[in-house]
């Protein structure tokens, strides 16, 4: 009896092992399945490729009104300012161009990396920073538009492309891919939200006259002109203001923890296109 | 005996009634902020600061600058409670999150 018992015993302990390990391992390709699969079986009726146009894919009449927008961009200016300053050497005589591959043009579906040297997410946006550090400039604020035109017209370059996030096997890199779902999962502020509970519990739904965007390819057409903003938004705009709405204080823009959220989401977008720069109400 | 009873009873409860009414110090209001300071401290740690809990800082020390330590020590009592329900739910979240992850 006893030696059955202490049967017993072990194999509860080797299933409960096995749960807890089931429940930490990190597998970023099971994710991005189930994530994808996600979003397609609750929105049968919406092409894939349409995630990417956010609340435009789940609302026919807001569809219609951006569409009647979209004759005349609003982000048009961000596009034109950000080839300018694109084009204008520092005072180094070097140029942001010479900061990335093919000269900066059409490599947005790239960002966010993992830099193998640091071991930490690299940003488009903190990379653009990086590059005047480098040549002697001061850095812009995340969370303005000079960061906004240069993003935009460097997606703009990049429309179409095919997002292609890379995940190496590197424990750092799957560390900052989990810290990235972590937060992105995790409940916050005071009126206890988490991203997910908006943008994949929700997604389609109105919060006030909002219309809550999937969160599958929700990255892909940033920076975005918002009409609530009356101007250009970054990515690290975008995920401040989403914390000061659910009450939360944010993080400082580009926080470690917001580029890993950045690196987990657009790998969850992964193969969607770049439609950036974009416009949302 | 019965009314000796019931005088010290009716004192007792006087005293207490006027502690509980007096106005609160400028030490009061010092011990409630450090208090809710410390709690605030731990939510940040945590990466979970709310909004409401810095309004609620910021409004206990403009009511202690103005001079009003009532306000300002409620002030305080309510940005402690703000911070330690933003731990709760910081601790809460630490497993809770993988429950709502897309399988």
């Amino acid at each position: 009896m006893a030696r059955v018992l202490s049967l017993c015993m072990m194999a509860l302990l080797a299933a409960l092992a096995g749960h807890a390990a089931a429940a930490d391992a990190i597998d970023p390709g099971s994710d991005f399945k189930a994530f994808r699969d996600y979003f397609i079986k609750r929105f049968p009726d919406v092409p894939l490729d349409d995630f990417v146009n956010g609340p435009y894919s789940m609302d026919a009449d807001l569809r219609k009104q951006w569409q009647a927008i979209d004759d005349f961009p609003p982000y048009d200016f961000a596009v034109d300012r950000g080839k300018a300053m694109f084009a204008t050497p520092f005072k180094s005589g070097k140029s942001y161009g010479d900061c990335f591959e093919n000269k900066g043009i059409g490599i947005r579906q790239n960002y966010p990396y993992f830099d193998e040297a640091t071991g930490k997410v690299v940003t488009l946006e903190l990379a653009l920073n990086r590059c005047r550090e480098a040549n002697g400039e001061e850095p812009y604020s995340y969370v303005k538009d000079e960061m906004a035109s240069l993003t935009a017209y460097m997606a703009f370059t990049s429309r179409g492309k095919r997002f292609d996030i890379r995940i190496p096997s590197d424990p750092r890199a799957l560390a900052a891919y989990q810290k990235g779902e972590e937060y992105f999962y995790t409940r916050r502020g005071q009126l206890n939200f988490s991203c997910a509970s908006c943008h994949v519990q929700n997604p389609g739904n109105h919060i006030r006259t909002e219309v809550l965007a999937p969160a599958l390819g929700i990255l892909a057409a940033m920076p975005i002109y918002r009409s609530e903003w009356n101007g250009m938004g970054t990515i690290s705009r975008r995920f401040v203001t989403c914390n000061s709405q659910v009450r939360g204080v944010p993080l400082a823009p580009q926080d470690e923890l917001y580029r890993d959220v950045e690196y987990f989401l657009t790998y969850m977008g992964n193969g969607l296109p770049v439609a950036g720069p974009g416009a949302r109400p | 005996m019965m009314m000796r009873r019931l005088v010290a009873i009716t004192a007792v409860t006087l005293a207490t009634a006027t502690a509980a009414l007096a106005a609160a110090s400028e030490a009061d209001f010092k011990v409630a902020l450090a208090a809710a300071e410390a709690a605030e401290k731990d939510a940040g740690a945590l990466k979970n600061r709310w909004t409401v809990t810095e309004d609620a800082l910021a409004a206990a020390r403009k009511a202690a600058a103005a001079g009003d330590f009532d306000a300002a020590v409620a002030g305080a009592k309510k940005a402690e409670a703000l911070a330690q329900a933003s731990i709760a739910q910081a601790k809460e979240q630490q497993e809770a999150w993988r429950d709502a992850v897309v399988r």
